[in-house]
């Protein structure tokens, strides 16, 4: 079975459409080609994690996935229908991205959180403001604390709250613990893992450390060098990869 | 009226004593060994044989009192600055980022052209009511100012609309993953980019004559015009600066602006140059 039947399969046997599917999807830049006839289906899955070596086209991936980027060939769908069928501004607040280093706007934890409501043409009366602070684990009392000042594992949630406040259904999360300590970095995911719960959100993340992976998603999908490897239930592919590569990479684990 | 008295003239006698400053200028730098002495009689030179030129050309224009000719050289002088605007600037800043981005000239030439020439319309036709329309003698001296300015005004304004936009390339995405369009994502870097021509501009209307008689002032003046008209020919140049600076500038910016973006509102990957990932549709 190829990676890419069992990935399909995985969604047909939940019976649910898929949230992502890509077929055929290539990525150019720079002459070289990042990602590579990429065909799988991205489940409705509480967390599926992307996983791969360094430069094997994680967050190219992810990226098409909210149009920051748009594939040079093959198709996506979202949710049943092609992907450029839908108002990108629309699609954006449905999906949203968070990136690896949040580039947090000028102004306080509040003002940030405000700017993207705007921008999510909602309002942002001070208790979504308060649910939403505290749905990322920041103390309300913070909120007009100058964003510049947080902490990096503090940014990084400033940086989710700001995608939740235009109300999606999936959330993009690019490496969201790289640049924090294994501790910090648990307390992160577990609150992911809660708020994705709570507001019955779809969570797409793309990280480094199998071992988050492996604790934290249901569905994940591997890559290297711009090609899919395998992609499936995470306990499955934990416990027993089809391809030689996959396996080698899995023991790798930490 | 009062009578306006003649110009004294500078006969070649008169230039040839000038032309001892330059070299003046040049024993200087010899004697402190700068090197540059060279330099300084190839400009002296350069400076004699181009203004010469102009002022054949000149010489004839104003005595042909033809509009044809009179929009030839005014559309030479907008082709030279648009030309000047993109060229030097624009080529060595993109290759040093590697960044393919459309053709400057366009941009420049055209919002040169508006904004140059409704400025130019409005000073000779509705203040000054020049007759005919299309006297030389006023328009093309007014028009060398406006498009030399508005060219600098314009150009600053571009060079920092770009600077800013690599820069903050992170943040302009942040608000285009949050659902901005591509003019919200840019608005703090467009104001940026208008400030930086704007201040200037403004900085020339505060201290003009506080520092040293303008130009054209002292043309007047010295051509036998009394200072009070000479002051409110002055005053009506630095109004006109400041507008057509503003007007080019805010062109220029926003039609520049678009070139940063594709059409499904995404950022121009600037390893690969315009429309990097996709088709544009």
């Amino acid at each position: 079975m190829t990676a890419a039947e069992r990935s399909s399969r995985g969604s047909e046997v939940s019976g649910e459409p898929a949230l992502f599917a890509l077929r055929g999807v290539g990525v150019e830049r720079g002459g070289r080609a990042v990602l590579h006839d990429v065909t799988l289906e991205l489940p409705r899955a509480r967390l599926t994690s992307i996983v791969g070596p360094s430069g094997a086209g994680k967050t190219s991936l992810l990226r098409l996935l909210d149009r920051l980027d748009d594939p040079c060939t093959g198709t996506i769908d979202f949710a049943g229908q092609p992907l450029v069928a839908h108002a990108v501004r629309a699609l954006r607040r449905r999906v949203a991205f968070v990136f690896q280093t949040p580039a947090l706007f000028a102004g306080s934890v509040a003002d940030n959180l405000r700017v993207a409501a705007e921008l999510g043409g909602l309002g942002a009366e001070v208790a979504e403001l308060e649910s939403v602070l505290r749905a990322v684990g920041i103390d309300p009392g913070d909120a007009e604390r100058d964003a510049a000042q947080l902490s990096g594992g503090e940014q990084q949630r400033v940086g989710i709250g700001r995608a939740l406040m235009t109300r999606p259904e999936v959330l993009l999360l690019d490496e969201p613990t790289s640049a924090l300590d294994p501790e910090a970095a648990q307390r992160l995911l577990g609150t992911v893992q809660r708020l994705a719960a709570q507001r019955g959100l779809s969570v797409i993340m793309v990280t480094h450390r199998l071992s988050e992976a492996r604790q934290y998603s249901e569905h994940c999908v591997m890559l290297e060098a711009g090609r899919l490897v395998e992609a499936g239930s995470t306990a499955a592919m934990f416990a027993s990869a089809t391809t030689a590569r996959a396996r080698a990479y899995l023991a790798s684990s930490e | 009226m009062p009578a306006e008295t003649q110009l004294l003239d500078v006969g070649w006698s008169g230039l040839a004593l000038a032309a001892g400053l330059v070299l003046a200028a040049a024993g200087i730098a010899r004697w402190q060994e700068l090197g540059l002495e060279g330099r300084y009689l190839l400009g002296g030179l350069r400076a004699f044989v181009q203004l010469s030129l102009v002022g054949y050309a000149l010489v004839y224009v104003f005595h042909a009192e033809r509009w044809w000719l009179v929009l030839l050289v005014l559309g030479v002088m907008l082709a030279a600055a648009a030309r000047a605007a993109s060229g030097g600037r624009g080529s060595s800043a993109e290759r040093a980022r590697g960044v393919r981005m459309k053709r400057l000239w366009p941009v420049n030439a055209s919002a040169l052209t508006i904004g140059s020439g409704f400025t130019l319309f409005y000073v000779t036709q509705v203040v000054l009511r020049v007759s005919p329309w299309y006297e030389p003698r006023y328009l093309i001296p007014l028009f060398g100012m406006i498009v030399g300015n508005a060219m600098n005004g314009a150009a600053l304004a571009a060079e920092r609309l770009d600077a800013e936009m690599q820069r903050e390339r992170r943040t302009v995405e942040a608000y285009l993953a949050l659902g901005a369009t591509p003019a919200r994502a840019s608005a703090e870097l467009v104001r940026r980019a208008l400030t930086a021509s704007a201040i200037p501009s403004i900085n020339g209307l505060m201290v003009v004559g506080l520092v040293q008689l303008p130009g054209m002032m002292t043309g007047q003046i010295l051509a036998g015009a009394s200072p009070t008209i000479a002051v409110r020919y002055q005053v009506v140049v630095a109004f006109m600066l400041a507008f057509a600076t503003a007007l080019t500038s805010v062109i220029v910016v926003l039609w520049r602006r678009r070139a940063f973006f594709t059409a499904a509102q995404q950022l121009v990957d600037e390893t690969s140059g315009a429309g990097a990932s996709a088709p544009r549709r």
